[in-house]
């Protein structure tokens, strides 16, 4: 049996957990916690470990979706987390601008650990308050060559596109490499 | 849809970015601590600005920037208190008493200076409506935001703001082949010019701090105003051995084939849930 995985980051409150949450076939081992400090207390919970969602893909290959914590005080996992994964997705919420600093902040620090594919999910779009994909683009500073993809966690056909691009991308870089 | 947010988390110079890039019109409404301004754009170029409630008629701006005395700018009040702005205008160049391109000018940096008295505002509301253009009768301008966006970039002194910016001095820096993105129309500072010499994806930042004697705040704060400008982005160095992703390390292996079918078999479960 096989195992690859694929990481998805993103801010404190970004939607990671329910990503995850919608394809995977076991209910999503997450470890949540009440949320004690009051500057981030927009909700009850918080992931403080890492959720972990699994996709069987035939007898001899499974695909484990792994979720970073938000909060900051995490960083030191993420290290451990990208040994060896195909590629990562960048979950932010398009609705809270207040968050896009710290969104770089992870896309620049994934970055530097390895040139691994990525693309970023502009999550939470069916909100009115929802931000426009081109203002993200240039909010993110991200160049025309990455993928910034609309998202609703929630939506699983929403999920499923933002994974196969991610997969799509894998593949394209794979076939570029020279032996 | 909805370009809003919160000051203290999205500052002025990143929405000055944002419209500059994106080539914007509209409003730009941020209501500061005490007071509000309203900054109108024309395809991302400042056309127009306004504080809250001051007076900003065409007569008080000229005072104000002693082009013309205070009885002067009295008489304009009580005898061409209903004319326009254009009017007036076109009333003072045809009078041969200002020429075009001082009132201009007067416009221009009093409207410079109302964006460069907001970026002293850490807290507040900001909107941009698309919608919205200058009042009706009003002189507008044309001016680039580069220079506008580097010197507010200049203010930024908070070291852990920074650091999320740019958290890896171990990254070099390229110049962007936008269109429009061009170095010599920006005023750059001495300091700017050496790190902008050094630029090139080969040299690490660290590596242009060593050169330019600058320690990590100061490389940083400069880098930050150039990345604000949409001057330069930061890329991976050249030649430094990268970590090996998954890809690459499947290519090396020599088992290409094997791991492609491996994705494509991911491809075809995952559009099949
Ligand atoms: N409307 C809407 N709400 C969403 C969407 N995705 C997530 N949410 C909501 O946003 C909140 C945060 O979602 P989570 O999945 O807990 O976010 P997270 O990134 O795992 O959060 P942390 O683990 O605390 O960092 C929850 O209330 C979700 O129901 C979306 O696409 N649309
Ligand atoms: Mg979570």
């Amino acid at each position: 049996m096989q195992t690859v995985k694929m990481v998805v980051t993103g801010p404190f409150n970004a939607g990671k957990t329910e990503f995850i949450r919608s394809v995977s076939e076991i209910d999503v081992v997450s470890t949540e916690r009440k949320i004690s400090s009051d500057a981030e207390r927009v909700k009850e919970t918080t992931t403080v470990a890492m959720d972990f969602g699994r996709i069987t893909v035939d007898q001899d290959l499974v695909l484990y979706l792994f979720g970073t914590p938000g909060q900051k005080r995490f960083d030191f996992m993420w290290e451990i987390l990208s040994e060896g994964m195909l590629g990562f997705v960048v979950m932010i919420d398009s609705t809270r601008p207040e968050t896009f600093r710290e969104a770089r902040r992870i896309l620049e620090t994934f970055r530097a650990y390895a040139a691994t594919p990525y693309v970023v999910a502009a999550n939470k779009q069916d909100l009115n308050d929802a931000w426009e994909i081109d203002d993200m683009r240039i909010a993110l500073r991200l160049s025309p060559k990455v993928k910034l993809l609309p998202c609703v966690a929630a939506d699983k056909e929403s999920v499923k596109t933002i994974l196969l691009e991610l997969l799509y991308s894998i593949l394209a870089e794979m076939d570029a490499l020279e032996y | 849809m909805a370009l809003k947010g919160n000051l203290r988390d999205f500052t002025i110079t990143q929405i000055l970015n944002l419209i500059n890039l994106a080539q914007k019109s509209g409003t730009l409404v941020v209501e500061g601590p005490n007071e509000a301004a309203k900054i109108y754009f024309r395809e991302g170029k400042l056309a127009y600005a306004q504080f809250g409630q001051d007076d900003n008629s065409l007569a008080a701006i000229l005072y104000r920037a002693n082009k013309i005395s205070s009885a002067q700018h009295r008489a304009i009040k009580t005898r061409a208190g209903q004319m326009s702005d254009k009017e007036l205008g076109l009333l003072l160049i045809n009078a041969n008493y200002m020429s075009q391109q001082d009132i201009l000018n007067s416009l221009q940096s009093h409207f410079i200076s109302v964006l460069n008295h907001m970026f002293t505002w850490v807290e507040g509301f900001f909107r941009f409506d698309t919608e919205a253009a200058p009042p009706d009768g009003k002189i507008t301008v044309r001016i680039s935001l580069e220079n506008i966006i580097m010197e507010g970039s200049r203010r930024l002194r908070e070291w852990e703001q920074l650091q999320d910016e740019i958290p890896s001095l171990d990254m070099a820096l390229k110049f962007v082949d936008r269109p429009g993105a061009n170095l010599r129309s920006v005023n750059l500072s001495v300091e700017e010019w050496r790190v902008a010499s050094f630029i090139n994806p080969k040299n690490t930042m660290r590596q242009i701090a060593r050169a330019t004697k600058m320690n990590d705040l100061e490389i940083r704060r400069i880098v930050y105003g150039m990345l604000q400008a949409g001057l330069v982005e930061i890329v991976r160095p050249e030649g430094a051995p990268p970590i090996k992703s998954f890809t690459q390390r499947v290519v090396e292996e020599g088992n290409k084939e094997e791991h492609t079918s491996l994705i494509k078999r991911i491809i075809s479960r995952i559009r099949s849930i």
